[in-house]
C-alpha cells in the first residue's frame, strides 16, 4: 500500500493528545506472527504487523478492513484471548495478557462465529452469564433491549441466526461492560433487525459504554461510529470520522455523462458549475446531458480506494481521488453506484 | 442502565464491587450442567439409561433362575443379575463420569462454549465445579436407579452395613479418576464432531476386556493383562466385591478382592489424569491460535 506509513502519523499524533484516563484501549506497535507452511517448508507470517490504535471512552470506534486485514487477531489480543509478539497494548488499563477476573468483568465480548448454543433457554443463558458479574443487567431488561423477550423460553437450538446473534449480544452486555467488543455484530441481519441493533449500540454508548466494532457493512462504521480505522495488512492505513476518512480529495465529487456513447467523468468540488458548463457544451435540446450522475463517494467508495479493492489492475490508476482532469473514463465507480 | 460502574478512573475504585465467589458459581455452574445434559436425548439415553437398560435386558434374559457357578472352593449358586448388577454400576460410573467429561468438554472447545466462558469472570474452577457437580449427580442417581432396579425387579439381595463403606469409597474413587481422565481425554477427539466416535469405542473396548460383560478371569490371559492397566476393571472388580458374596473373591485373579490394589490403582489414574488434564486444557479449539 502506497502511503501506509504517512498514514501512520496522525494516529500517533493522537495518543499523544489525550489524557490517560480518557484512554479505554491504547496500542501501540502491536505485532502478532503466526507459522504458515508452504511449499518450501515453514515460515513467519505477520498477521498484525505494527499496528497502532487509541480507543477514546466512550466512543464508538469501528476497525474496518478485508478478510485476513488482521482485525479478529487484534481484536482477540485486546480480548486477552492471543498472545502478541511485539507491542504495547492497555486495555482500560491493564495488559490483557496478563489481566484477571476483575478486569474481564469490565469487558463484553461479542465474538465472531459463535455456534455453541444448545438446551439451555434464552432466559436461562442470559440468567446464568448474569451471575458471574458483579453488577450484572437485569436479565429481562436485557432480553427486551436485544428484541428477543418473546423468545425468552425457547431453547437456544430453535432460534434463528439473526436471534442466536442478538442472544450474543445480550451475553456480551449483560455484564454492563465498560468496554464492548462486537466482532462483526450483525452479519445475518435483515435490514430492519440491523436497525434496531444500531439503535442499542449507540444507546449502549450514551450509557457511557465504550464500543469497539469490526464488520464488513461500511453503511454499519458510517452510521454507528464516532471514530474509524482501516486495516489492511496488519497495519493501520486510515483513521479518522467516518467522514473525512481519505481526507478531503477522497470525497470529491464525481460528475458523469455519457459523450457519443462513452462514459466521461469528472471529479470537482463544484459540481452544479461543471452540470452547468456541461449543458451549456454538451447538453441537446433543452441543455439535457445524456446519462448525467453524480456521485458524493461514500464510506464505502473511500474504504475501497483505501485497500486498493473494486478495482481490476486495467482501471487503477484512473478515477483516482488525485485525478481530477475530465475525461477519465470510471466504469467502476459507476458500477459500484 | 445506570453508568455507576463506569465512571470511575482506573485504578481508583473505592466501592468496586465483590466478585461472586468461585464455590457460588460452581453451583450456577452444576444447574447450567445439569440443565443442559438432562435435556440432551443423547446424553440421557447412552449414558443414563444405557446401564439400566443392559441390566434389564441382561437379567431378563438370563435372569430366569438361579445360576451355577462352579469356583475354586465348590458350586455356588447366585441369581443371574446379582452377578451382572457389580460390572453395570461399574459402566454406568465410567459412562457418567469419562465418557461424559471427556465428550461435553471436547463439544465445547469446538462450538466455542469454552471461548465464550473465557471472556467472562467465571474462574476456571467453577466451571470444573459445575462438571464435577454435574457427574456426581448423575452418577449418584444413575447408580442409585441400578440397585433399585435389580433389587426391586430381580430381587438381587442388597449388601449389608460394612460393605456400603467399601461401596462408598470404590464409587468415590472411580467417579473422581473417571472425571479428570475424561478431561485429559478431552484434548484426543479432533472435533466436536468426531468426539463421541472416538470416546464411545474407548469404553467399549474397555468394558469388553474388563469383566463387566463377562467373567473377568474367564477372558484370555493377554487381555486380562492389558485390562489391569487401566481403571475400569479395578473399578468392576472393587464394585463385586460390594454385591458379590465373599465365596466370589476364590474367582478372581489371586483368590481375594484386593482392595488396596483397587485404591491404588484408581489413585494412580486420578493423579495421572489430574497432571495430563491440567497441563493439557486449552480454552480454545486446535485451529484457533
Amino acid at each position: 500500500m502506497v502511503g501506509m506509513q504517512t498514514e501512520r502519523a496522525p494516529v500517533r499524533g493522537t495518543v499523544e493528545r489525550v489524557r490517560p484516563r480518557d484512554t479505554a484501549v491504547s496500542v501501540r506497535g502491536l505485532r502478532k506472527t503466526y507459522r504458515s507452511r508452504g511449499a518450501g517448508g515453514t515460515a513467519r507470517v505477520a498477521a498484525v504487523d505494527g499496528l497502532d490504535l487509541h480507543v477514546e471512552r466512550g466512543e464508538i470506534f469501528a476497525v474496518l478492513g478485508p478478510n485476513g486485514a488482521g482485525k479478529t487477531t487484534t481484536v482477540e489480543i485486546l480480548e486477552g484471548f492471543r498472545d502478541r509478539d511485539a507491542g504495547e497494548v492497555s486495555v482500560l488499563g491493564e495488559d490483557p495478557a496478563r489481566a484477571g477476573r476483575a478486569w474481564r468483568a469490565r469487558i463484553g465480548v461479542v465474538q465472531q462465529d459463535s455456534r455453541d448454543l444448545g438446551e439451555l433457554t434464552v432466559a436461562e443463558m442470559v440468567g446464568a452469564t448474569a451471575r458471574y458479574y458483579p453488577v450484572p443487567g437485569e436479565p429481562a431488561e436485557v432480553i427486551e433491549a436485544v428484541g428477543l423477550t418473546e423468545h425468552a423460553r425457547k431453547r437456544t437450538r430453535a432460534l434463528s441466526g439473526g436471534q442466536r446473534r442478538r442472544l450474543d449480544v445480550a451475553l456480551g452486555i449483560v455484564g454492563r461492560p465498560d468496554l464492548l467488543f462486537l466482532d462483526e455484530p450483525t452479519t445475518g441481519f435483515d435490514p430492519q433487525a440491523r436497525r434496531s441493533f444500531w439503535d442499542l449500540v449507540t444507546g449502549l454508548r450514551d450509557d457511557g459504554a465504550t464500543i469497539l466494532l469490526t464488520t464488513h457493512y461500511l453503511e454499519e462504521a458510517a452510521y454507528l461510529a464516532d471514530r474509524v480505522v482501516v486495516i489492511d495488512h496488519g497495519t493501520v492505513v486510515a483513521s479518522g470520522a467516518p467522514d473525512s476518512l481519505g481526507g478531503p480529495d477522497a470525497r470529491t465529487p464525481l460528475v458523469s455523462w455519457l459523450d457519443g456513447g462513452a462514459r466521461r467523468s469528472l471529479r470537482t468540488d463544484r459540481p452544479t458549475e461543471a452540470v452547468a458548463r456541461l449543458a451549456r457544451e454538451i447538453g441537446g435540446p433543452g441543455g439535457e446531458i445524456p446519462g448525467l450522475t453524480i456521485t458524493r463517494p461514500t464510506l464505502e467508495d473511500v474504504y475501497l480506494d483505501l485497500i486498493g479493492g473494486g478495482r481490476t489492475a486495467a482501471e487503477e490508476g484512473a478515477g483516482t481521488g488525485a485525478e481530477t482532469s475530465a475525461g477519465s473514463s470510471d466504469e467502476s465507480s459507476e458500477a459500484r453506484r | 442502565m445506570t453508568t455507576s460502574t463506569r465512571d470511575r478512573v482506573p485504578g481508583t475504585s473505592p466501592t468496586r464491587p465483590r466478585l461472586p465467589g468461585p464455590l457460588a458459581l460452581g453451583l450456577v455452574r452444576t444447574r447450567v450442567e445439569l440443565l443442559g445434559f438432562v435435556r440432551e436425548r443423547d446424553a440421557m439415553i447412552f449414558i443414563f439409561a444405557y446401564p439400566l437398560i443392559m441390566m434389564a435386558i441382561f437379567a431378563s434374559v438370563f435372569g430366569g433362575e438361579d445360576q451355577v457357578f462352579d469356583i475354586g472352593a465348590g458350586p455356588v449358586e447366585i441369581n443371574f443379575a446379582q452377578y451382572f448388577l457389580p460390572g453395570m454400576v461399574a459402566t454406568g460410573v465410567m459412562l457418567s463420569s469419562f465418557q461424559t467429561m471427556a465428550i461435553s468438554i471436547a463439544v465445547e472447545r469446538d462450538d466455542g462454549t469454552l471461548k465464550r466462558l473465557r471472556a467472562t469472570p467465571l474462574p476456571a474452577l467453577s466451571y470444573f465445579l459445575g462438571k464435577v457437580g454435574q457427574v456426581l449427580l448423575v452418577s449418584v442417581v444413575q447408580t442409585a436407579a441400578l440397585i433399585a432396579l435389580a433389587s426391586l425387579a430381580f430381587d438381587v439381595p442388597l449388601p449389608d452395613g460394612d460393605r456400603w463403606w467399601t461401596f462408598a469409597w470404590v464409587f468415590a474413587l472411580g467417579t473422581a479418576s473417571g472425571a479428570v481422565c475424561g478431561v485429559a481425554f478431552s484434548t484426543v477427539p479432533r472435533s466436536g464432531r468426531s468426539a463421541s466416535a472416538v470416546v464411545t469405542p474407548v469404553v467399549l473396548v474397555l468394558q469388553f476386556i474388563s469383566g463387566v460383560f463377562f467373567p473377568y478371569p474367564s477372558l484370555p490371559d493377554w487381555m486380562q493383562q492389558v485390562a489391569q492397566l487401566f481403571p475400569l476393571k479395578w473399578l468392576a472388580q472393587g464394585m463385586r466385591s460390594v454385591f458379590l458374596p465373599d465365596e466370589f473373591a476364590a474367582v478372581e485373579t489371586t483368590g481375594e478382592w484386593q482392595h488396596l490394589l483397587v485404591a491404588t490403582v484408581l489413585a494412580l489414574w486420578l493423579i495421572l489424569g489430574l497432571v495430563i488434564g491440567v497441563r493439557t486444557f486449552r480454552w480454545r479449539r486446535r485451529d484457533d491460535g
